[in-house]
């Protein structure tokens, strides 16, 4: 408190200049005057004594109360103006000072702010053209995780230490069905970047994957990849291809990551790495180096392409199975009816037997031809796997449809019946072909001007039907129109019609309505099941591009240092926040939601999120649903804390943790210790610790206040995760601001923290 | 003496037929349901020959020959072993547990009757 010391000191002089030149006088007149002089001199003045002290102590008063508003006005409000520009040189750019208190500091703020538009519009300036040159570097970035996001195949890239530095939504997808517990964190707990593989995969089957193609390698071979099924935890069968990545340049990207700006500078420098990468792996490239023993390429990550064969391996046992009962229920039917047969062919049969046998004969025949129906049916459905055709919503396939016949012989279309709900199991791109080629057959040689479409449920299947107005023609042209190669103009193709119908495994028709003078060829398709919702709700978590890559994972290495000399800029984070039933967990309030967010190498994964709620097996107090709008309606039903707390501790391992007054909800999790037996020991930050380390002269830290303070725009306040995601934007912020003042490690972070007065409450 | 058959077999189809079979041939008949069944009849009666299935309810056929051959006392029962499984490793396997003749299913029936006289014989 150097500013209230300073306070103190003008006090005491103010106090020593009123008091000090009078009662200097007054001892010097003492000591001059003697005898009769000095009693008349204390007759005199001694009545009046009392005033003048009276009169002295108001004007001390008088003076400390101008001090005061002075120390106020010039001291302590240049203080505050003077976090206030700390914030507008970092921070909150655009923030500007409130001119207040003496015109003189007025005038100082205002010139402040003219000295900040200035330099905010110097800055734009500079921006607008790092923004162009970083254009086609995000540009790079961006085709590389849109084609990571649009394959179906699930690919996850990982670094030496099997921390996961990429991985795309299919992988996504995939890992929520490997979860053991999927209804609570997704999946989210198996995969996440930074996170390690080897949650998932054994540590020995990933080290031989890689020590097969560190052998390959040395030979020479151009494609040094291998491969394994496994089966995981919760049972899954897995299929996995593994690459290595392999670099040149793996110096200049540790290097680059070395740097404090870990975020921006080495995001870029690591991703062409990885692009580099990619490109030395194109078998010419390897096998040229390794003729022209070129410097040896080190290996810096691997990629795993997963393929999870559990459904596969189920079809082809129930394609076993079917075969199986067919071969063996066959043979032993045959095996009766031969039998009766052989017997009713004796003479000497008495007619009572011969009845049970022409009975026996029957009844096998039946069931024979029963099992061959099913079994022809079953087959049919797994025959379909054999050609890739993929799920397409009905609809789409006739709009595709209709644009290329529209737009192949300007033909005019129209659609009669279309039925939105179905979805198709097509092979799209040879399907609109025929289709076009019928259609253009139809307005050559028979004049059609316009044709329709309809597409119609009928049970397992779909009718798709090309509908004109006019004659039809004999059925002889049909045929030839199926069997011959289709031919568009100039664009020919080597299958007919009756190949692409035979790869649906569908047919093909022609039907009048002579009535209506019409007729169309109906074509009978294979109905596909609306694909999954779970998949859906993944792409719509996160509004922009996820942040499902992070390069700079490459140059991370775990065991190079102990977590508490780590720059606060490069560790990855749990950031969380609970709601409860009331403010005293030790008198039995309980957590009734927990959401929590993450942040690695100071990006904020918003879609790598957790939120749950927690049925807190205890009444909820009304009054409290106007804090966090959590009803007792919306817990009934949801696991309670002991399911909870080990998806939360998986989610957040090997994480620093951080919450706004993080001690109010450590409380929380560790008063949970002795039940669920899972320790919450990892590092912990609290936000309202920092800003006060960062602003010790605000009055208020509470999160919606520094948020403000910070230029942050608050949405979804109180509900878990909106609050966690807020505290990680806040902390975000913070990191620079605390570097300013010498706090870049997670120990000065701490160290700090623990000094300020805030630490003291306790819950 | 008339020679005593055992016929072991859950499918009422196909015992029909060989119960007809095996009397027209001279034999006693004697029939048992399922593998539980069958042991019991064959351990009460002593019969000269079974004609046991592989696939049956409570015990399979080759439960049933493994536990007939593991008695001395009934080592001269022939086994002729039906079966509609039609791989060779369960042909050897029946062989191996101590059949005395496989026949697969469907079989012709004039088959089946020189193959128990044959056993009946030696």
């Amino acid at each position: 408190m150097q500013a209230r010391t300073r306070f103190m000191l003008a006090v005491v002089v103010l106090f020593l200049l009123m008091t000090g030149p009078f009662l200097l006088t007054a001892l010097i007149v003492w000591v001059e005057t003697a005898g009769e002089a000095r009693e008349m001199l204390v007759k005199v003045l001694s009545p009046h004594l009392t005033l003048g002290t009276l009169l002295t102590a108001m004007g001390f008063a008088a003076g400390v109360g101008v001090v005061r508003v002075l120390f106020r006005q010039y001291v302590q409000g240049l203080l505050r103006m003077s976090e206030n520009l700390r914030l507008m040189l970092g921070a909150n750019r655009g923030f500007r000072v409130q001119p207040e208190g003496p015109p003189e500091v007025q005038q100082l703020a205002v010139a402040a702010n003219e000295l900040a538009s200035q330099r905010d519009a110097l800055l734009e300036d500079v921006e607008a053209q790092i923004a162009r040159a970083k254009a086609s570097v995000e540009l790079e970035k961006d085709r590389l995780a849109a084609l990571m996001s649009e394959l179906t195949q699930s690919v996850v890239v990982c670094n030496l230490d099997g921390r996961v530095l990429l991985y795309n939504n299919r992988a996504r997808a995939q890992f929520r069905a490997l979860s053991e517990a999927p209804g609570v964190a997704g999946g989210g707990e198996l995969i996440g970047l930074g996170r390690s593989i080897y949650g998932v995969f054994e540590r020995n089957l990933i080290a031989h994957a890689l020590d097969t193609i560190q052998q390959r390698l040395r030979r020479g071979a151009t494609q040094a990849q291998a491969n394994f099924v496994t089966t995981t935890r919760a049972g899954q069968l897995l299929r996995v291809q593994m690459a290595p990545v392999l670099s040149l340049a793996a110096p200049a990207l540790a290097a680059a990551a070395e740097g404090e700006t870990a975020g921006g500078q080495g995001a870029e420098q690591g991703d062409a790495g990885v692009v580099g990468a990619a490109d030395e792996t194109l078998p010419a490239t390897a096998a040229a180096a390794a003729a022209e023993g070129a410097p040896e390429r080190t290996l810096t990550g691997f990629i795993l392409m997963l393929d999870n064969i559990t459904r596969n391996f189920e079809t082809e046992s129930r394609r076993d199975q079917m075969l199986h009962n067919l071969t063996e229920g066959s043979r032993a039917s045959l095996a009766n009816v031969r039998a009766a047969a052989d017997m009713l062919e004796f003479e000497d049969l008495p007619d009572e037997m011969r009845t049970r046998f022409r009975k026996v004969v029957r009844d096998e025949v039946q069931s024979m031809s029963q099992r061959l129906d099913q079994t022809a049916n079953e087959f049919a459905d797994s025959l379909k796997a054999r050609w890739p055709l993929e799920e397409m919503f009905g609809a789409d396939l006739i709009a595709a449809a209709q644009r290329r016949i529209e737009a192949r012989i300007g033909l005019p279309t129209k659609l009669e019946e279309v039925d939105e709900t179905l979805w198709v199991k097509v092979d799209s791109f040879s399907l609109i072909q025929a289709i076009t080629y019928l259609a253009s057959r139809l307005s050559d040689e028979f004049e059609v001007r316009e044709v329709r479409f309809r597409l119609t449920a009928a049970g397992r299947l779909v009718h798709l039907d090309l509908i004109w107005s006019g004659q039809a023609m004999s059925t002889e042209t049909v045929m030839s129109w199926e069997l011959e190669p289709m031919k568009i103009e100039d664009e020919s193709s080597p299958l007919t019609v009756r190949d692409v119908i035979d790869r649906h495994d569908g047919e093909m028709w022609l039907e009048r309505e002579k009535v209506r003078h019409r007729a169309f060829f109906r074509i009978l398709l294979p109905a596909a099941t609306p694909q999954e919702q779970a998949e859906a709700e993944t792409y719509l978590r996160g509004e922009s591009r996820p942040e499902y890559y992070d390069f700079d994972l490459f140059a991370w290495s775990e065991k190079s240092h102990a977590l508490d000399d780590r720059l606060l800029s490069e560790l990855s984070y749990t950031v969380f926040d609970t709601e409860t039933t009331g403010l005293n967990p030790s008198q039995g309030d309980e957590i009734i939601q927990i959401g929590a967010t993450r942040i690695l190498n100071g990006k904020l994964l918003r879609a790598e999120s957790f939120e749950q709620l927690v049925d807190p097996e205890r009444p909820l107090a009304p009054e409290s649903a106007k804090i966090h709008g959590i009803t007792s309606e919306m817990l009934r039903g949801q696991p309670t804390i002991d399911k909870v707390l080990p998806a939360f501790h998986a989610f957040s391992a090997d994480t620093v943790l951080i919450a706004h007054n993080a001690a109010f909800d450590m409380r929380f999790l560790q008063l949970k210790e002795e039940q669920t037996g899972l320790r919450f020991d990892h590092p912990v930050i609290d936000t309202l610790l920092l800003s006060a380390v960062v602003h010790p002269n605000q009055e208020s830290h509470r999160l919606e206040a520094i948020a403000e303070r910070l230029g942050l725009t608050i949405i979804g306040r109180h509900t878990a995760l909106g609050d966690a995601i807020v505290t990680a934007e806040v902390f975000l912020k913070l990191i620079p601001l605390l570097a300013e003042k010498g706090i870049r490690t997670l120990r000065d972070a701490r160290e700090a923290a623990e000094k300020t007065y805030y630490a003291r409450i306790k819950y | 003496m008339d020679k005593k058959v055992l016929i072991a077999d859950d499918e009422q189809n196909i015992v029909i037929s060989l119960e007809f079979l095996m009397k027209r041939e001279g034999y006693q008949v004697e029939v048992a349901n399922d593998g539980e069944e069958a042991v019991r009849r064959i351990r009460a009666s002593r019969p000269d020959l079974v004609l046991l299935d592989v696939m049956m309810p409570k015990k399979s056929g080759f439960e049933v020959c493994q536990e007939i051959r593991s008695d001395p006392e009934m080592a001269g029962i022939r086994i002729l072993m039906l079966t509609a499984k039609g791989r060779d490793t369960e042909v050897a396997k029946g062989l191996a547990l101590g059949a005395d003749a496989y026949m697969t299913k469907p079989f012709s029936t004039r088959e089946l009757v020189d193959k128990v006289r044959s056993l009946l014989e030696h």
